[in-house]
């Protein structure tokens, strides 16, 4: 047995980190690895393709159901489905109350403890919340659990400004132990020259731009049916895809301590593709009235 | 050993900030002083309320201590909720011997620890559905309480549970005070920050309760404010504050109710005793109310004299010859009790470190009895508690803010007092060390030592400690016969 990769995927919120976890996950399935994925968002939309279900019924959930966490086995939180993939929620709270960070931590320490790791896996799949807000949110990364971290970002500046963001937690976690960038995933929003923008950003990390997933409806029509684009159409491009973002995944021997940009830095690598304008400093701070003025 | 002068003590402050690193060293210096009573103000001297530096051992508490424990614990028909996990409650239950009348569990609640114990799912979805239950819940098992307070420990800060609408909730319901305090022990750099938290949390929900609501007052109305009642303090107190001809309306909160905080606007003067701990609830109702406060020491006849009279002075002629009716009255009783035991303490030298008033307010106890208090200290003071110190302090003697474990120490080590009172985390140090030693804050489970009655349980205690013959057989049978058998030897 091959030994055990632990990966999580973050980025920014809404930029298709669920969507493409799991066809990517249904993509190594298929190619006969054996996969779990952690969802570690209290939304639990990160397993719904795979089991073709609504929303899992998450370990949070039934832990306050049940009475506490240790009141539950493993059974009760794992489910599987397409391709033999395990499948965990971490769950949490409504918006607003409690503390999600505190459920992430709780659901990963339940299955470590359980021993959810076991051999015959390939990979483990944490997808984790779009901002790390807390401690909690850095969970997976922390010592002895995901090695690779990869980005989901898009050309648009907001998707790059969080891509750096993680980085920085990236460095924090990699000097006091052995989590890695192992590269971007591009999920095109088809802005203008998306793929060298997000090669020159990868460069300027120190990492790669391991593929870049087209925009292609077909993921949609998949997700309406929750499925898979792997298990929906397997014949479409966009399955091919996630195929190859797969064997590149597999095959990635590119995991480095990341050097994220400063503000400036990013700023000017983003003017430079035109996302962003020169900044007139000579506005800055002024009333709608005084600019009247000035032009006058 | 004889006196300190100024310059032994100021190089002995130095030599104990020796072996600290030097960012420690210079920061714990600010918080030793060789005390000037000539000195105005206390802030040229010594820094006090900061942040205690880690590494070092400091007793202080948290601000939850401070709301739970000292300010909202003692009111007795009230329920206090500690919100959160169970050890904060628990491990702080019943431990400040708050006296009080009732019946505990029937109409009285004060030794009882009520708990929302969270769970790690309280913590991940929030605690508000169980704190609405829990406040239910208590309503049916102990019909007779007459309101609550949510005491927030410090996991209710970190997820946000909106306690204030819960409790705005339950008290329409219940139709009873429910008070929700954000204490959260996180808050702050010591328990000091808890009073004020606690007292804001009056202010904002107790005391304007009954405002326009009739009361039959008198003109002789007044609060004890500042007496957690430990060991009976504040009903020593009482006796004779009635016996002057005054009426005490409300405890703060020793022994103390609900309705009594609601009726203290009424009161036309607030006496203050734990300046640190509550006046910024006095300040309030001196704003808003227009109730005069004023500051009293009941340690000690000579203090009591004093402030008896200060008392009397905002009142007419028949309060002021009631005060000296008192006075008259418990000379003798006062002048028995020095009698007996100055004699046997005169001459004996104290270092004190303790919390909220009692470094130095019990100085003029010790100074009745013919001691002399060398050293003394606070665990939360701040500026003005200082600024009240510096003039009841000896020229020359030693002041400490915050002090570390070590540095207490090495003073007791070097300065010799013939007593040193303080905590429970101190106590078996220094007996350990072979130095008679008092508690301070509970009083060695001995008290009250406020007002008359109180002066002369002191001074026995004092008396029983010092010169307890256990000091006197510090040196083990086997190596006194030994030295006898040298001295047949050399017969």
């Amino acid at each position: 047995m091959a030994k055990l990769r632990q990966c999580a995927i973050y980025g920014k919120g809404g930029i298709g980190k669920s969507t493409t976890t799991q066809n990517l996950v249904a993509a190594l399935a298929e190619a006969g690895k054996k996969v779990m994925i952690v969802g570690c968002d209290p939304k639990a939309d990160s397993t719904r393709l795979i089991l073709h279900s609504k929303a899992q019924t998450t370990v949070m959930h039934l832990a306050a159901e049940a009475g506490s966490v240790e009141d539950l086995e493993l059974e009760d939180v794992l489910s599987v489905g397409y391709g033999d993939v395990k499948c965990v929620e971490s769950g949490g709270p409504e918006p607003g109350v409690g503390c999600a960070g505190r459920g992430v931590i709780t659901a990963i320490n339940f299955l470590e403890e359980e021993g959810a790791y076991d051999e015959d896996l390939d990979f483990v799949f944490y997808d984790v919340l779009g901002d790390v807000v807390c401690g909690g949110f850095a969970m997976p990364i922390r010592e002895n659990k995901a090695q690779e971290i990869y980005i989901v970002c898009s050309g648009e500046m907001m998707a790059m400004y969080a891509a750096n963001n993680i980085s920085k937690g990236i460095v924090k976690y990699a000097n006091s132990g052995g989590v890695r960038l192992a590269g971007l995933i591009c999920n095109s929003r088809n802005t203008d020259r998306e793929d060298e923008l997000i090669e020159a950003l990868a460069s300027r990390l120190g990492t790669q731009m391991i593929h870049f997933v087209p925009r292609d409806n077909v993921v949609q029509h998949a997700e309406i049916r929750r499925m898979t684009v792997i298990e929906y159409d397997p014949k479409a491009k966009q399955a091919d895809e996630y195929r190859t973002l797969a064997k590149k995944i597999i095959d990635n021997k590119l995991f480095v301590i990341p050097t994220p940009l400063e503000m400036e830095d990013l700023e000017d690598l983003l003017m430079e593709f035109g996302i962003m304008e020169q900044e007139d400093e000579s506005i800055v701070g002024k009333t709608a009235a005084e600019l009247e003025v000035a032009a006058a | 050993m004889s006196k300190l002068t100024r310059e032994e003590t100021e190089s002995l402050i130095q030599e104990v900030l020796e072996v600290y690193p030097e960012k420690a060293r210079k920061d714990r210096a600010k918080h030793l002083a060789v005390n000037d009573p000539s000195v105005e103000q206390s802030k040229k001297c010594i820094t006090s309320n900061r942040k205690s530096l880690p590494g070092v051992m400091t007793i202080r508490g948290c601000a939850y201590a401070g709301s739970r424990g000292v300010v909202w614990g003692p009111v007795k028909d009230m329920i206090h909720i500690s919100h959160g996990p169970v050890g904060c409650g628990q491990y702080s239950r019943a431990g400040r011997r708050n006296y009080y009348v009732g019946a505990t569990g029937v109409n009285t609640f004060a030794e009882m620890n009520f708990t929302s114990d969270f769970q790690e799912k309280d913590i991940v979805f929030g605690g508000d559905k169980k704190l609405t239950k829990l406040i239910q819940e208590i309503e049916q098992l102990f019909p007779l309480h007459k309101g609550i307070s949510v005491q927030s420990e410090c996991p209710i800060g970190l997820i946000g549970d909106d306690i204030e609408a819960v409790s705005k909730k339950a008290a329409a319901e219940l139709d009873k005070v429910v008070v929700p305090v954000r204490c959260e022990g996180f808050r702050g750099v010591s328990q000091s920050l808890g009073h004020h938290i606690a007292n804001d949390a009056l202010r904002d929900w107790v005391l304007g309760n009954r405002d326009g609501k009739t009361f039959e007052s008198t003109p002789y109305d007044v609060t004890i404010i500042g007496d957690y009642n430990i060991g009976g303090d504040a009903w020593a107190s009482r006796i004779f504050l009635e016996e002057m001809g005054l009426r005490v309306i409300a405890q703060w909160s020793g022994d103390g109710t609900i309705a009594e905080m609601e009726n203290t606007p009424k009161a036309k003067l607030n006496l203050l005793h734990c300046y640190r701990s509550m006046n910024y609830i006095s300040r309030h109702m001196e704003e808003k109310y227009g109730i005069p406060w004023m500051e009293y020491n009941f340690f000690g006849p000579t203090k009591i004299e004093e402030s008896l009279r200060r008392i009397a002075g905002f009142f007419d002629d028949t309060i002021k010859e009631g005060a000296e009716r008192v006075i008259t009255k418990y000379k003798p009783m006062m002048e028995a009790v020095i009698a007996k035991y100055k004699p046997r303490l005169q001459g004996k030298r104290v270092m004190l470190y303790v919390g909220g008033l009692r470094p130095r307010h019990v100085i003029g106890a010790y100074e009745d009895l013919g001691m002399e208090v060398v050293g003394t200290g606070y665990e939360f003071a701040h500026g003005d508690d200082y600024d009240r110190t510096i003039k009841e302090m000896g020229d020359a003697t030693l002041l400490y803010d915050d002090v570390t474990g070590f540095e207490l120490e090495e003073f007791v080590k070097r300065i010799k007092p013939d007593l040193v009172g303080s905590g429970i985390k101190e106590k078996y140090i220094y007996q350990k060390m072979g130095i008679p030693f008092r508690q301070m804050h509970s009083w060695d489970y001995s008290g009250p030592y406020h007002g008359y009655d109180g002066f002369a349980i002191f001074a026995r205690d004092m008396d029983m400690t010092l010169n307890n013959p256990c000091w006197g057989k510090q040196t083990p049978p086997w190596k006194v016969l030994k030295s006898d058998d040298a001295l047949k030897a050399a017969a």
